[in-house]
This record gives structure tokens, sequence and C-alpha cells, in this order.
């Protein structure tokens, strides 16, 4: 059923950043291949390089060495086909909640009445729909984030990239978020790449879980979660979950001293 | 699902509007009781006028057309000399702000002026500029030029840059980012600095008119001080502050217009 095409190519990228005059290697010879479709969650000590590499799959940052590459072409800058949703939520403090999520229709020069719609449907799927006319200072930061989502979603990328969406958010209304992710996700299927510090997190939303490793930033091991979807609250609690949280967990904390 | 949803409920009814200062009315019994002992203090001091005098002599001054006329003409100048003075710094901050190039060859300028106080670019403006307007509204735009065009500067240079990524990720070129993103999130730093520059152009003036004028509060102090009227001195005194507060106040109502959006904590 999944397509298994090459949809984010990540090829021998180095990221080396200057830091007090000194080259500092952020991420090393880096490769990574994520299918079309593919729901990929990365996790690994901070500052190991997570937002690096997705940065630069994002054409915000480009690779020292090496290249990204989506849909078989190199990265050189942003694209509409790749949303971004950022931790600090990104939002546009002095527009309005319609007002941000239709700001990358009005780039693209959708007409108004279709940037209304859109807006509406987004605004419906993500529950804001009283709140269209509030300024972000007057949202909860789940409500913040799930603007910044329908926001990402309205210009109908094919790829997401999401870093530490969720890391902000109190654990009951993260839970709600993943599962409404996860249902997007399965309607409207798009090749996810989303970071997080939270190893529940990342086994119960990925097909795979990337694990890295830091100083030089790189892919310390990749777990395949054999789970099926959808995902229920209920499967967090069965042994096989258990197992797959325990092996990224030991990955991602029980890291051999370089 | 209903039970994050009331949570977030409850998060919303914590941001309550802000409550109302109960002190309120000790201010006011500050400023009464500073006239009281003001009152007082003109008892016993044959020289200070109270309140009730430099009222009367307001009114009379007033009457007379000479603090309108005063009045006027200071405003006049203080009006033109920062419209003209924030008018410029602000396309050139944000040009300074997004512009390295042009940081480069201006920077050193205003650093430098900013040191000096534009009083004492005075004589100088007198020099060349002769004692007419002129180097008095050139040196009360060259105070709100200053203050200005930093605070500017520093609101581009405070843009907060994940929005700028924000703007990039949804297709937004250097352009678009400047106008829609770059210019309204350096807005709050921009209205301080109006703020500021204008208090700045308010004092330029007054000290301005103390040295070279014919008329505008400044001078009648000054003239005042000569002819030993302690009560006008005192009437030019109260209308200052009086005028800089309200321009103040103007100045505050539209930068919480313009910057509602903020979040206040
Ligand atoms: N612009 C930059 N300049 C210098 N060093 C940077 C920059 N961005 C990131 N780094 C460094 O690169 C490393 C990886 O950063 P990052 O990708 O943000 O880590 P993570 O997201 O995994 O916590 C960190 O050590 C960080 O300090
Ligand atoms: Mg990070």
């Amino acid at each position: 059923m999944m397509a298994m095409e090459d949809k984010i190519v990540f090829d021998k990228v180095t990221q080396v950043f200057e830091l007090n005059g000194k080259a500092f290697t952020a991420v090393s010879e880096l490769s990574l291949t994520i299918a079309d479709n593919e729901f990929v969650t990365v996790v690994g000590p901070s500052g190991c390089g997570k937002s690096t590499i997705m940065n630069q799959a994002a054409g915000l940052l480009q690779p020292t060495t090496g290249e990204v590459r989506v849909d078989g072409k190199r990265v050189q800058g942003p694209g509409p086909e790749r949303g971004v949703i950022f931790q600090q939520y990104a939002l546009f403090p002095w527009l309005t909640v319609r007002q941000n999520v239709e700001f990358g229709l009005e780039l693209q020069k959708i007409p108004k009445s279709e940037r209304r719609a859109i807006a509406d449907k987004q605004l419906e799927l993500t529950d804001l729909t009283a709140f269209a006319d509030a300024l972000p200072k007057n949202l909860s930061g789940g409500m913040k984030q799930r603007c910044a989502i329908a926001r990402a979603y309205a210009v109908n990328p094919s790829i997401l990239l999401m870093d530490e969406p969720f890391g902000a958010l109190d654990a009951l209304t993260r839970v709600h978020m993943q599962s409404q992710l996860l249902d997007t996700w399965s309607k409207e299927k798009r090749t996810v790449m989303f970071i997080t510090h939270d190893v529940d997190e990342a086994v119960f939303l990925a097909n795979r879980v990337i694990v890295m490793a830091a100083r030089p930033g790189r892919i310390y091991k990749i777990v395949d979660v054999n789970l099926p979807y959808p995902r229920t609250d209920e499967m967090r609690l069965t042994p096989e979950f258990a197992a797959i949280r325990n092996e990224v967990w030991d990955s991602v904390y029980h890291q051999p001293n370089d | 699902m209903t039970v994050v949803k009331s949570a977030e409920k409850a998060k919303e009814a914590e941001k309550a509007p802000k409550e109302s200062n109960p002190w309120w009315w000790l201010s006011i019994v500050s400023v009464l009781g500073g006239i009281l002992g003001w009152w007082l203090a003109s008892l016993t001091l044959p020289t200070l006028p109270n309140p009730a005098e430099v009222v009367m002599r307001g009114i009379d001054l007033f009457q007379r057309g000479i603090l309108g006329s005063d009045i006027l003409a200071s405003l006049r100048r203080v009006l033109t000399g920062f419209a003209i003075g924030s008018g410029l710094a602000i396309p050139l901050g944000f040009a300074m702000g997004w512009y390295r190039p042009i940081r480069a060859l201006i920077e050193p300028w205003t650093q430098f002026f900013r040191t000096v106080p534009p009083l004492a670019i005075i004589p100088l403006a007198i020099v060349f500029l002769g004692i007419g307007e002129v180097p008095k509204v050139f040196v009360i735009a060259l105070a709100a030029f200053l203050v200005t065009i930093v605070a500017t500067f520093q609101g581009v240079l405070n843009v907060d840059k994940t929005l700028i990524n924000a703007g990039r990720v949804l297709g937004a070129g250097d352009m678009t980012i400047f106008r829609r993103i770059a210019v309204p999130a350096s807005l709050p730093f921009i209205t301080v600095g109006l703020r500021q520059g204008l208090g700045a152009s308010w004092a330029t003036l007054v000290a301005s008119e103390l040295i070279a004028a014919q008329e505008g509060l400044g001078y009648r102090m000054q003239n005042a001080q000569i002819y030993y009227q302690i009560d006008t001195i005192f009437v030019g005194l109260i209308l200052i502050g009086v005028f800089g507060l309200i321009m103040d106040r103007i100045v505050l109502w539209f930068d919480l217009k313009l910057t509602s959006w903020q979040e206040r904590r």
C-alpha cells in the first residue's frame, strides 16, 4: 500500500559551524533516506544535530558538504512542498489566527474567497473556528501549536518537518495532539519528519525511530516500529510497545562514551 | 478529548484582564499633598509665590495673549523638529538594520553624535544657521533623529529569527519578509523610540529657547528670570511639564493601539 519511493534523502550531509572562531562539526557525513508517506521520528541527546538536519531539509541551512534531495531534487532553499512547524510556534503575533493561517496562501496569490475556504477548513480541523479572529497572545500553548499546524497544512505541503512541536505542551494536551496528528496523517498521507526528545512520543508516532548520537552528530541506530496504524492509546500499554520503547530508550540514554 | 478542551479553557480563564491598580487614589493624594506642601512653603519663604498666585499669573499672561503665542511657538518648533527628525530616522534605521553596508556607513555617526548632547550643537547651529527658527528646529530634529534611529535599528536587529524562518518556509521572499515581518515586528521598538524621541525633542526645545528666542515657553522663563518674575517662571515650568506629559500620553496611546498584539506580562 505504501509507495516506497524516496521522498527525502540526506546524502552524506556535514554541517560545520564556526564557534568562537573555531570550526565545530555539528553533523558529520549523515545519510538517511525517508520514504514517501513515511512517518519518521528523530530522537537523541540535546545538541546532537536534530534541528540542524531538519533545517537542512527545510532549506533554511545549507549543508557544508553533501546534500539533501527532496523528490530527487537538491534542496537549495525553502519550498511550499515542505511545511515546517517550529517548537516556539512562530506565529505572527500581530496577525489573527485566521490571518496567520492565510499567510502562506496570500503569498501564493490565491484569491481571497478560496483562501477563506481553505482557512475555514483548516481551522475546523484544528478546532480553532471559534478563535479565528483571536490574536496569538490570547491562545493557550496547545491552541498556538494547532494554529501553527493549520498554517502549515493550509499550503498543502507533501512533507511536514516538525521540530519538537509538542515539547512545550503539558502531557495531556500532548497526547491529544499526537493522536490528532496521526489522524490527519492517515487521512491525507504526507511524509513526516518529527523531532522529539520524548521517547514515548517517538515510538507512538513513527514507522521508524532514528536515534542520533552527538559529537559529531550522526545516526546511532534506527529502530523499526512494527506496530499497526491506527495507533490507539491502549497500544501504549502493550508489551510490544514497551519493548520498542526500551530499545529506543537504551540507545538514547546508554550511548557508549566517546 | 473533552478533558483536554476544558483544561485549555481553564488556561484561558487564567489570562484574566489586568487587575486595575487599587492604589490609584494614593497618586491623587500625593499630588494634592505636594500642592499643599508648596503652599505651606510659600508662607515661610517670601520669594516663593503660592499656587494661587501662579494660577492668577497664568490667567493674566494668557488673557494678554502672551502665553497662547508662547505655547504655539514652542509646539510648532517641537512638532516640526520631531516630525523631520523621526521621519528621517525610521527609514534610515530600517536600512541600517537590514543592510549591513548601510549600517557600517551610518553607525559611526550615530555612535558619535549619541554621546554629544544636541544642545552642544547649538553654538555651531547659530553660527551657521543664524538665530531664527532654523537652528532651533535643527537641534530638535537632531535630538529626535538620534533617539529614533537607534531604536528603529535595534528593533530590526531584534526581530525574532524564528519568525523570519516561518515566513521563509511559507514562501516569503526578502521584500515580503521585510514588509510583512520585519516592519511589524520592530514596531514596539519604534514606538518606544518615538516616545523617547519626543521627550528628547521637548527637552531640547526648552533649552534652545532659553538660549536664543523671541517667544516660546523657554524664552518666557528666561525673560522672567531677568525681571525676577518668579510666578511667571513657575507658569512656564508647569506648562512645560503638562505639555510634555500630554504629548507623551498621546504617543503612548498610539503605541498601545499599534502594538496591542504584544504579550505584555
Ligand atoms: N548557528 C549555529 N552556530 C554555531 N553552532 C550551532 C548553530 N546551530 C547549532 N549549533 C550547534 O550545533 C549542535 C547541534 O545543534 P542542534 O541541531 O540545534 O541540536 P539539537 O536540535 O539536536 O538539540 C549544537 O552543539 C549547537 O550548539
Ligand atoms: Mg533542537
